[in-house]
């Protein structure tokens, strides 16, 4: 109450002009200002408005989608070939099978023993030396061999099939010789120095000391790049890249490996990844989550779902709650004795555990995660109603008792009107107060539903399948940007709810001696 | 007696939605864990869930089939544990008893003195701390500080286990390590439980301290010139404690009930993690129990309340 200075003239004092008279203040607006001196309730309020401006409207400013997903370029390095500098002798058969390991045995023995001859399993073999680590061995007095050995690999250019005996072995004896053709089976094949096979002017097949393999069966190596490789390799170089016919430029590493002799070349390949987890940026302010989607527009997607279910839960809880809390309250007698018997009822049903179960036989059916979202919010509307009954019963009881009852039973109002219209009203501050305090608590299990994976369900995003993720112990350990902000969002919309619901409570009180 | 009838109601409508459920996700359940090893086969599980539920029959003569078991005792066996199921309930309820128990002491002990606090210097800096701490606390979903003291105290700190029972090393220790080693592994779930409750016992406590500081007989002890001490902590005090006692009395039963949440974050074999685990499996046979076991506790607490009130107060008469 505020009254205006006195110390004016005689005339307006006894005036009823506006500014004399005694400012009375609306019970609404006292309760208002009780509410607005409440320091910490206000608190609450404002970050109740800014989690409401966050979800509501930080979805749509947003520059991201809630399911968009983010790509990030990874290189990946994957084993491409494997070069080997030959250095032993091997053996090449003109028909597979017809000089075994043994028989080459006996070979490396008669070379050893300077004897020109062998024998393995009576066949006879000779062997003529046609240059350094090069030998031709002939068989039954045959003037073409039968096999050959050479620390020198001839290799086909073209496919990554096998070259014909001849032909290999005509190539490394004319290489050997030093000669730059040869004549087989009718036609003429050059040779040139680095030991390249051409028929005509195609190249065929090469001769080197390295042996190149490539690591997938799907991958052909060119003849251009095997020769850049080896080239590379003698230079002992470290990492080279190399452009194929298709103009892609690729990098290879290359380690040796002196237990194997070989070396091997990775290829870095870019690929196209999801973003997972990456830390917070200037283009996702709390970095992107377990799929690749950016955070801070998930959590105020999050946000609004919570908000939402936590909404029309309450509301599904209050419309039952008052209408059946009133009736009883109002007629007494044994319909108040059943309603609250089914009150007792459904204080009695654990709803946590019921409302688990039913959430792993609706992932066992695979319940849309939209038509699920309906089923939490009536589940848990449905199960929590009995709270709100009993206080508008409570409450009703003892107004219904009061002369401005009796008032309107004399006026002779309708039932549902004397109930809806004269007693809920005078309900409704303690029911405010109530609902908003379950506002937070619904948003809690709705949230401990998500965390545990029975609540809201991806794609959908809510604070609690958010912080979900905790749950892999990489993610607790490593990345706070995924779970803290979620957790930090719940933990100050539920306080928030709470300390204004106190904040209320006091301000509707009466007896507030403030 | 009213309780009984509420029992059995409320054991109908357990029935009720457990029979509710599709029977092609019973039958995949039964046929999922006739794969595990040393269970029973599908038609054997078949065979058992109809004869104990009386799947065969209406809704309510199977209901009464089934009543009439389980007040025997025979819940039948559990699928997920493949053992009968009260002797899991028997092997896990201890564990949650425990540190239901330590819990709760601990939060009356930290609870009771701070709401009288808080009440006593009302409108005091003391008084908006202690209230907003309480509502933090109370605010607090379990999940989330659970796993913040996990990233503190298990893997920044390393001071205990990220959760289980217990160490790599028990089988090891001494009997006295092992004592040891079981108790650290309590010490993360036991903090999280009672920063968890705290609050609404907090507030509860400030509440009707309040109400006590205002009723008449407080200000004839002032006016008699008592000190404050004894004002506050022989009239105001003894005064609060009828409804802190009925509350407190009531809630001795829940101590049994275990800590879903909690034990199943730091998987502690408590029959709260028991029974999520058997829950989120499908096993009905133990979610009944459980269901129907929480039920009998909150009505058990209900009693325990009432008788409490009448005995605590000698206003209260029972009729």
């Amino acid at each position: 109450m505020s009254e205006k200075d006195k110390n004016n003239t005689p005339q307006q004092e006894y005036s009823l002009n506006d500014d004399r008279r005694v400012k009375v203040l609306s019970p609404g607006r006292l309760v208002m200002q009780r509410f607005i001196r409440n320091r910490v309730a206000v608190t609450g309020l404002i970050i109740l408005a800014f989690m409401f401006i966050f979800s509501f409207v930080g979805g749509w400013i947003s520059p991201y989608t809630e399911n968009q997903l983010f790509y990030r370029e990874d290189n990946q390095n994957k084993q491409y070939a494997g070069v080997t500098e030959n250095k032993e002798l091997r053996y090449v058969e003109r028909e597979a099978g017809t000089f075994p390991a043994l028989a080459q045995a006996q070979f490396y023995l008669a070379r050893t023993k300077g004897s020109d001859r062998f024998e393995y399993q009576g066949t006879i073999y000779t062997y003529k030396e046609d240059g350094e680590d090069f030998f031709s061995i002939y068989t039954g007095g045959q003037e073409e061999p039968m096999a050959f050995a050479s620390t020198t690999i001839v290799t086909s250019s073209t496919s990554n099939e096998k070259v014909p005996f001849m032909l290999q072995y005509l190539l490394l004896k004319s290489l050997e010789d030093e000669k730059d053709s040869f004549e087989y089976e009718g036609e003429t094949y050059d040779v040139d120095e680095e030991g390249a096979l051409k028929k005509g002017k195609e190249e065929i097949a090469f001769a080197s000391k390295y042996i190149v393999q490539a690591l997938m069966s799907d991958v052909f190596l060119s003849r251009q790049f095997r020769e850049e490789l080896i080239e590379e390799v003698e230079k002992g170089a470290k990492e080279f890249s190399f452009t194929d016919t298709d103009g892609v430029t690729y990098d290879y590493t290359i380690t040796y490996n002196a237990a194997t002799n070989a070396y091997s070349v990775m290829q870095s390949q870019s690929t196209k990844v999801f973003d997972t987890y990456s830390p917070p940026s200037s283009k996702h302010w709390l970095g992107t989550d377990r799929n690749g989607m950016d955070m801070l527009t998930r959590l105020m997607y999050g946000g609004r779902v919570s908000l939402y279910i936590g909404f029309i839960v309450v509301i599904i809880e209050t419309v039952i709650g008052v209408i059946l809390g009133g009736i009883s309250g109002y007629f007494g007698g044994w319909v108040d004795n059943l309603i609250m018997r089914i009150v007792d009822i459904f204080y009695c049903i654990p709803s946590l555990p019921i409302i688990i179960i039913l959430g792993a036989a609706m992932d066992a059916m695979r319940v849309d995660p939209q038509i699920r979202m309906i089923w939490l919010m009536l589940i848990l509307g449905l199960l929590g109603w009995a709270g709100i009954a009993r206080l508008v019963r409570g409450q009703i009881l003892s107004l219904r008792e009061q002369e401005f009852m009796t008032a309107t039973e004399a006026t002779g109002l309708k039932v549902s009107r004397r109930i809806f219209k004269h007693l809920i009203p005078n309900v409704i501050p303690q029911l405010i107060v109530t609902m908003t305090m379950s506002l937070g608590s619904t948003i809690l299990i709705e949230a401990t539903l998500s965390f545990l994976g029975l609540g809201v369900k991806f794609p959908f995003a809510s604070w609690g399948n958010i912080i979900n993720d905790v749950n892999n112990t990489y993610v607790l350990t490593n990345f706070w940007f995924i779970w803290i902000p979620a957790g930090v969002c719940l933990v100050a919309t539920v306080l928030a709810f709470n300390l204004v619901g106190d904040g209320l409570r006091d301000a509707f009180d009466p007896k507030m001696k403030r | 007696m009213i309780s009984i009838v509420i029992l059995i109601f409320v054991a109908f409508i357990i029935y009720v939605l457990m029979r509710c459920l599709p029977t092609s996700y019973l039958e995949e359940v039964a046929r999922a864990k006739s794969m595990q090893p040393g269970s029973k086969s599908f038609e054997e599980w078949m065979q058992q869930l109809s004869a104990t539920y009386g799947m065969d029959k209406g809704i309510i003569p199977g209901f009464f089939s089934w009543c009439g078991r389980a007040i025997r005792g025979q819940f039948g066996d559990s699928w997920k544990w493949t053992v009968p199921v009260t002797q899991k309930f028997h092997d896990s309820v201890w564990l949650s008893f425990i540190m239901g128990g330590i819990a709760f002491v601990l939060e009356l002990l930290i609870a009771i003195p701070l709401g009288i606090i808080s009440a006593v210097k009302q409108y005091s800096k003391t008084d908006y701390t202690i209230t907003i701490v309480a509502l933090t606390c109370f605010s607090l979903p379990t999940f989330f500080f659970a796993s913040l003291l996990k990233l503190v105290f298990a893997v920044k700190l390393k001071w205990f286990d990220l959760g289980g029972l217990i160490g790599r090393s028990y089988q090891q220790l001494s009997p006295a390590g092992q004592f040891w080693d079981k108790a650290a592994h309590l010490v993360l779930p036991i903090i999280t439980l009672v920063v968890i409750s705290i609050g609404s016992l907090m507030r509860y406590t400030r509440t009707n301290m309040l109400e006590v500081l205002n009723a008449d007989y407080i200000r004839t002890a002032r006016a008699k010139g008592l000190s404050e001490r004894k004002v506050i902590y022989h009239h105001a005090f003894r005064n609060t404690l009828i409804p802190i006692v009925t509350i407190v009395g009531g809630s001795l039963p829940g101590l049994f009930s275990g800590a879903l949440i909690t034990e199943t974050l730091f998987s502690l074999p408590g029959i709260g993690y028991v029974s999520y685990q058997s829950m989120v499996s499908g096993d009905i046979p133990f979610s009944m129990f459980y269901l129907v076991f929480l039920a009998i506790l909150t009505l058990l607490g209900n009693l325990i309340s009432d008788i409490l009130y009448a005995v605590v107060d000698p206003r209260v008469r029972i009729a």
